[in-house]
């Protein structure tokens, strides 16, 4: 019997018992549907943290005072000695810094007109902007003069502008920034969440200097403090080697002997973002197995009604040895059935798996990464499951006896 | 006669165990069957009747003696060419006419077809001449449910001679058919037999029995008669 035969007839069967055929495709559906999910939240996940990655400088190295004691347990920041601006000066002058930037960062209260905001406060300088690839879509950032004299100036982000102002244009406008006033001379294209959730446009960024002397204030014993230092690793330089002579040179910088734990830390971003990525893998493999899971139980369904069609069609298979179909022409038609089956949910799955896919990339925030590849791999699943679960129903239908299937009762 | 049997039995016994129990069905049949002859089986139920069709109808075997069919012994074929066999040599009308219930006429007659691998036919017109020869040319997308008993048996018929068998064997096949249809089916069958098939059929009927030229008499897995009508 040709299998485009048998597959047309197996077709008949799924309709000639529609409301069966679908009770028993449904575990099969939902395992598709799932496994397409997955698959798609795991790529768009993925896509999403390439794209942070990027957007955070996959070039930057972050240093920060404090120590990763063994163990991880890490000390205050807060108990090591700060960074300062001569250390600022002494790191742009290594070969591989294409920029430095220092910060200082504190919680604040702004305030304009009648209305309050919490939000955060970056004090930096214009190198900042460069690292943070981070252009203002008004007005300016702040000039390298403005930073050595502490000007009185402020950049802001988008949310700032909504929530201090309304919307309505900021530029020209006073901030009182823990009752200091300055005035807001740029507004920043609009970054959106960070990985962690938090909103990267709700900040007031002002000059490094004005913030250390007029709201933050400077450290008890170091002067001309920052508290984290941003290094751009020029073009050229490999990241991890940089990462390994900074280390070293800062190590020099601030004494530290020979098998001293360092009282700072130098990290990128990417292996940050990667680490939680990490994580984010594991939940990914854990959700692609319960898919895998709910596929097998799906087969497991198909399997155990083939097992009762091959009992009540007995008698019908006796018919067609009877009238000349050999053992594999039935075990052809019900394999064929159970991959009609198992094909007609995968494509039911498939389709609920683009609109899964699609809600998880609208409430996940990410593009929807469905490709090609993650559309065959669930409908290839679906075959495989039917093909697999089929096998056995088959078997045994194929195996019956010619006369004792006909005289079944 | 001088002509090869197209069936030919050699000490045949069929013995079913059921638990500790032995059913001795065929005690050791001799029987040879000529191309062309229409036979009937007759004898007491249980005298072992469906149990010599099985055997001739390849769809059991023998658990002594040789059964032959058109001179390839059953016992030495594999299960494929016992199906081959069953497709394009033998041709079953069943008493329950055992049609397909979904299918409509044409494709219950064109099913045995599909399993046909060794010609090249037209399906479809083979299955519609089969049916306009059993006078059901008007009813080829009847399902079974729309005909009458005599017509579902007509589509068995039908159904039978699709693979253009040399052997039609009808167990009981106007068993459950009113006296006037099981004339109507039976002088199909002798007409049939006119066009060179060899039929045997089993029956309770004598007067059904009376369309056959030969009527054999089973009595307890024996054959206790066995006489040719002179025609
Ligand atoms: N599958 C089986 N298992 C056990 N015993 C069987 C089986 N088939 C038939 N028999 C027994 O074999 C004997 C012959 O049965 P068979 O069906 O050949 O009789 P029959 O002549 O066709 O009878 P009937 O006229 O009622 O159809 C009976 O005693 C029956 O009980
Ligand atoms: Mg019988």
């Amino acid at each position: 019997m040709k299998f485009s035969v048998a597959i047309a007839s197996a077709i008949e069967a799924l309709f000639a018992n529609l409301l069966r055929s679908f009770l028993t495709m449904l575990g099969i559906i939902i395992g598709v549907a799932s496994v397409m999910t997955m698959m798609a939240m795991g790529e768009g996940a993925k896509a999403r943290i390439d794209e942070q990655i990027s957007a955070l400088g996959a070039s930057t190295l972050t240093l920060r005072p404090g120590s990763m004691r063994r163990g991880g347990r890490s000390m205050g920041a807060g108990a090591a000695t700060p960074f300062t601006e001569a250390d600022l000066d002494a790191l742009a002058a290594l070969p591989y810094a294409g920029a430095v930037s220092g910060q200082l960062n504190s919680s604040v209260t702004a305030v304009s007109g009648q209305t309050n905001w919490s939000t955060s406060l970056t004090g930096t300088d214009d190198a900042y902007f460069e690292i943070h690839d981070w252009h203002p879509v008004e007005g300016r950032i702040f000039t390298p003069r403005e930073v050595r004299t502490g000007a009185a100036v402020a950049v802001i982000g988008k949310s700032i502008v909504e929530n201090l102002f309304d919307g309505t244009d900021p530029l020209g406008q006073r901030i009182r920034v823990n009752n200091v006033p300055v005035s807001v001379i740029g507004v920043l294209e609009e970054k959106g969440q960070s990985s962690f959730g938090s909103d990267r446009d709700d900040v007031i960024i002002i000059p490094l200097t004005t913030a250390r002397n007029r709201i933050i204030g400077a450290h008890r014993t170091t002067p001309k403090n920052v508290s984290r230092i941003e290094v751009m690793v020029a073009d050229g330089y490999d990241l991890k080697e940089a990462q390994n002579e900074l280390v070293e040179y800062m190590r020099d910088r601030r004494h530290i002997k020979a098998g001293g734990d360092d009282d700072f830390m130098v990290f990128n971003i990417a292996d940050f973002v990667r680490a939680r990525s990490a994580t984010q893998a594991t939940m990914g493999v854990l959700l692609a197995f319960m898919a895998a899971v709910a596929l097998f139980v799906g087969g497991v369904g198909v399997m155990n009604i083939m097992l009762v069609s091959v009992t009540e069609r007995t008698r019908e298979i006796g018919l067609r040895m009877a009238l000349g179909a050999r053992g594999s022409d039935i075990m052809v038609q019900f394999l064929a059935e159970a991959l009609v089956l198992c094909g007609t949910g995968g494509l039911i799955g498939v389709t609920l798996g683009f609109a899964g896919s699609w809600i998880a990339a609208k409430t996940g925030g990410w593009e929807m990464a469905i490709s090609p590849q993650i559309t065959l791999i669930s409908l290839g699943a679906a075959v495989v499951v039917g093909l697999f679960f089929g096998y056995f129903p088959a078997r045994r239908a194929a195996r019956l006896n010619p006369i004792d299937a006909l005289r079944y009762e | 006669m001088g002509q090869a049997p197209i069936i030919e039995a050699r000490q045949v016994t069929k013995v079913y165990t059921m638990g500790d129990q032995k059913v001795h069905a065929l005690r050791g049949i001799d029987l040879e069957i000529a191309p062309g002859e229409f036979t009937a089986i007759m004898g007491p139920s249980g005298s072992g009747k469906s149990t010599l069709m099985n055997l001739i109808g390849a769809l059991d075997q023998p658990t002594s003696g040789d059964m032959r069919i058109e001179g390839h012994s059953l016992s030495t074929m594999r299960p494929d060419d016992l199906a081959d066999l069953r497709n394009r040599t033998l041709g079953f009308v069943f008493q329950q006419f055992n049609l397909l219930p979904r299918a409509n006429a044409l494709q219950n007659v064109k099913l045995p077809l599909r399993y046909a691998r060794h010609e090249h036919i037209d399906a479809d017109a083979r299955a519609r001449e089969c049916l306009e020869l059993v006078g059901l040319g008007e009813r080829m997308d009847h399902r079974p449910a729309q005909l009458s008993g005599g017509q579902q048996q007509r589509v068995a018929i039908a159904r039978a001679l699709a693979g253009k068998p040399h052997i039609i064997l009808a167990d009981e096949p106007t068993g459950a058919l009113d006296t006037k249809t099981s004339a109507d089916i039976m002088e199909l069958l002798v007409s049939l037999n006119a066009s060179g098939i060899t039929i045997i059929l089993v029956t309770h009927e004598p007067e059904v029995a009376e369309f056959a030229q030969r009527q054999i008499h089973f009595r307890d897995g024996l054959i206790e008669s066995d006489e040719r009508r002179a025609s």
